[in-house]
C-alpha cells in the first residue's frame, strides 16, 4: 500500500508541474459546467418558441409527463448537459494516464523504478489511481456546481428531476466506471507506443461513444433514462474487466524494457 | 556474490549473450569490458531481475535470477545506463520515492546522508532536469545506493561526463571500493577499469577472457623491464642474450626492453652484468601496457 502511495503522489508531482495536464484538468470542468448553466438561463427564450411550434408531449416524449412547458423544456436542458458529466470523466484521465507509461519510457526512468521492488500491479494500481482520483473528483465537484447553479435557476419540479436516482447513478456510479475504462485503455496505449502524443491521440478515442450518447439525446433519436444508465454501466462495468485484464497483460516488463525507441 | 553459469539471452533469432559464467566474490570491483552491443547491458538486466535469460543460471547473494527476483531487487543496486531521473521534481523528492520503494527504514534521513555525501544538499530543493550530466549522475549514484545494497551495478557510470565530472564519479566509486560492497562496473572507459576494478572481463557476445588487469597484461605481453642506458652498444645487447631466463631483447634508442618472467627476481642480476659490459644505467623500470592495448588486442584477436 505504502509503494501505490508513493507512486500515487510521484504521478501527481509530476503530472502537475505539466501545464497542459493542468489545463486539461481544471479547464474542462469549468467550461463544460458553464455551458449547461448558461444554456439554463437561457432555456426562457427557447421555451415560448417551442410553446409555439409543437407539443411538448411530441418532442420530448416520456421526459415531460406531468410538467409545463417551460419545466419541460428545462427538464430536456438539464438531461441533456448532465450527460456531459459523464464525458468529463473520460477525458480528464486520458491526457494523466495516456502519459504515464510512456511518459517514463521517454525519460529513460522506468527501469530504475522497474529495478525496484515494486510489484506490476503496485506500479499500475498507482498511476492508474493517479489519474482516476482527480478525474473522479474533478467530475463530482463540477457537478455539484452544476446543480448549486441549477437550484438558483429552477423551481423544485425540475430540480427534482435533476435529482432523479438515473441521474445521480450515472454521475455517482457510471462515471467512475467511465474513468476506469479511459485509464485502463490509455495506459494500454501508453504501455504499447513510444511517443507521448501518440498515446494522447489515441487515448482520446475513447471519448467517441460518450458524444455519440450525447448526439443521439440531443437529435432526439434516444433518450436517457434510468434502462440506457443501467444498461451503459453494466456494460462500461464488463468493459472495464477485460480493459483493466488486458492493460496488466501488455505491461510486459521485459518488452517495455527492450523493445522502446 | 554473483555466479553465473551458462547464462544466456537470446532475443528471436539475436543471441546477445552466450553462456556466460561468472564467479564474483564479496567486496570485488569487477570490470566488464566490451564494444557497443557485445550484451553488457543486457546481462546488467538478467542480473538485476529486469529481464529474463533465455537459459543458464544467475545468482546474486543467496538469491537465484528467476526465482527469487523479489529479493534480488530489495538488495542490489542499479545505475542504469541513462540517470533516468524525474526532471521536473526535486533532488530530495527523487531520492525521496525510491528510498520508500525500496523500503528504507528511514527514509528522510537516507536521502539527507545521501545528497550530503555526494555534494548535493544545497541543490536539494532544485528539480534535477537543471542539473548537469555529473550531477546528474550523482544523484543517479545516490538512488542506488539508498538502501544500502551489498551488491552494485554501475552501467557505464562515467559516460558522457565531463572528465572533471567522471572524476568525482570515479572517485565516489573508489571510495565505495573500500566499505566491502560487492561493484559490477560496465565501463568502455579502460583506464577507469584498470584504476577501480580487482578483476577485469572482456566480453563480446561470450566471455573472451577474465583476470586482473596485472594478470591481463601478463596473459598477452608477459612482463617487459625497460633499462634507459647513457649509451647503447650491441655488446650489451649480446650480453644479455645469453641469458637463457631473457626471452626477448629489443634496442630503442638508448633503451632495451627486455621480456623475462620474474623481473624482482631477475633483474638484479641482469643489471650487474649490464654494468659489467660498460653499461651506464640511467634508470630501470617495467614496461606497463594499457588496459586500451590489451583490450584492442583481444577484440582484433577476435576479429
Amino acid at each position: 500500500m505504502e509503494k501505490i502511495k508513493t507512486i500515487l503522489v510521484k504521478e501527481w508531482r509530476e503530472v502537475f508541474k505539466n501545464r497542459l495536464v493542468l489545463f486539461t484538468v481544471a479547464f474542462l470542468p469549468l467550461i463544460l459546467t458553464a455551458i449547461p448553466l448558461i444554456s439554463l438561463a437561457a432555456t426562457g427564450d427557447f421555451g415560448e418558441e417551442l410553446s409555439n411550434s409543437a407539443s411538448p408531449s411530441e418532442f420530448f416524449g416520456d421526459l415531460c409527463v406531468g410538467l409545463g412547458e417551460m419545466d419541460c423544456t428545462q427538464v430536456y436542458t438539464l438531461s441533456l448537459f448532465t450527460i456531459m458529466f459523464m464525458i468529463l470523466p473520460v477525458a480528464i484521465p486520458v491526457t494523466i494516464a495516456a502519459y504515464s507509461i510512456v511518459g517514463e519510457k521517454t525519460a529513460r526512468s522506468l527501469e530504475p523504478l522497474l529495478a525496484t521492488p515494486i510489484t506490476t500491479t503496485e506500479l499500475l494500481v498507482g498511476k492508474a489511481l493517479a489519474a482516476i482520483i482527480p478525474a473522479i473528483l474533478a467530475t463530482w465537484i463540477s457537478f455539484g456546481i452544476y446543480l448549486f447553479g441549477a437550484r438558483l435557476m429552477v423551481n423544485d419540479l425540475v430540480f427534482g428531476r435533476l435529482l432523479a436516482p438515473h441521474w445521480l447513478a450515472a454521475v455517482l456510479v457510471v462515471a467512475p466506471l467511465l474513468t476506469l475504462m479511459s485509464v485502463s485503455f490509455a495506459m494500454m496505449v501508453s504501455s504499447r507506443v513510444s511517443d507521448p502524443r501518440v498515446a494522447e491521440q489515441l487515448s482520446a478515442l475513447v471519448i467517441l461513444p460518450i458524444v455519440f450518447l450525447m448526439i443521439g439525446q440531443s437529435v432526439g433519436f434516444i433518450l436517457i433514462d434510468q434502462r440506457v444508465i443501467w444498461l451503459l454501466g453494466g456494460g462500461v462495468a464488463v468493459l472495464d474487466v477485460i480493459l483493466v485484464y488486458l492493460a496488466v497483460r501488455v505491461f510486459e516488463r521485459e518488452t517495455i524494457l527492450t523493445r522502446w525507441k | 556474490m554473483i555466479k553465473t553459469e551458462n547464462l544466456t539471452k537470446k532475443f528471436n533469432s539475436h543471441l546477445a549473450v552466450d553462456r556466460l559464467t561468472l564467479n564474483i566474490g564479496e567486496g570485488e570491483v569487477f570490470g566488464f569490458l566490451g564494444p557497443n552491443g557485445a550484451g553488457k547491458t543486457t546481462t546488467i538486466r538478467m542480473l538485476t531481475c529486469l529481464i529474463a535469460p533465455t537459459a543458464g543460471k544467475a545468482q546474486i547473494l543467496q538469491y537465484e535470477v528467476g526465482r527469487d527476483d523479489q529479493m534480488i531487487r530489495r538488495n542490489v543496486g542499479v545505475l542504469t545506463e541513462t540517470p533516468g531521473l524525474y526532471d521536473r521534481l526535486s533532488a530530495w523528492q527523487n531520492l525521496l520515492i525510491f528510498a520508500r520503494l525500496y523500503e528504507v527504514e528511514n527514509p528522510e534521513r537516507q536521502v539527507e546522508k545521501y545528497l550530503n555525501m555526494l555534494g548535493l544538499w544545497e541543490r536539494r530543493h532544485d528539480p534535477a532536469g537543471t542539473f548537469s550530466k555529473g550531477m546528474k549522475q550523482k544523484l543517479a549514484i545516490a538512488r542506488a545506493l539508498l538502501h544500502e545494497p551489498r551488491v552494485l551495478f554501475l552501467d557505464e557510470p562515467t559516460s558522457g561526463l565531463d572528465p572533471e565530472a567522471a572524476k568525482l564519479v570515479r572517485d565516489f566509486i573508489a571510495e565505495l571500493r573500500g566499505k566491502g560492497r560487492t561493484i559490477f562496473i560496465c565501463t568502455h572507459n579502460l583506464d577507469e577499469a584498470d584504476r577501480l576494478c580487482d578483476r577485469i572481463a572482456v566480453f563480446k557476445t561470450r566471455l573472451r577472457v577474465v583476470d586482473t588487469p596485472a594478470g591481463l597484461r601478463r596473459q598477452l605481453y608477459g612482463r617487459k623491464v625497460v633499462f634507459h642506458l647513457a649509451q647503447t652498444a650491441d655488446s650489451f645487447i649480446d650480453t644479455l642474450r645469453h641469458i637463457p631466463l631473457v626471452k626477448e631483447i629489443q634496442a630503442i634508442d638508448n633503451k632495451l626492453v627486455v621480456a623475462l618472467d620474474e623481473p624482482e627476481k631477475h633483474n638484479p642480476d641482469l643489471i650487474r652484468r649490464l654494468v659489467q659490459a660498460g653499461a651506464d644505467i640511467q634508470f630501470v623500470g617495467e614496461l606497463r601496457h594499457s588496459l586500451e592495448d590489451i583490450y584492442l588486442q583481444l577484440i582484433r584477436d577476435e576479429a
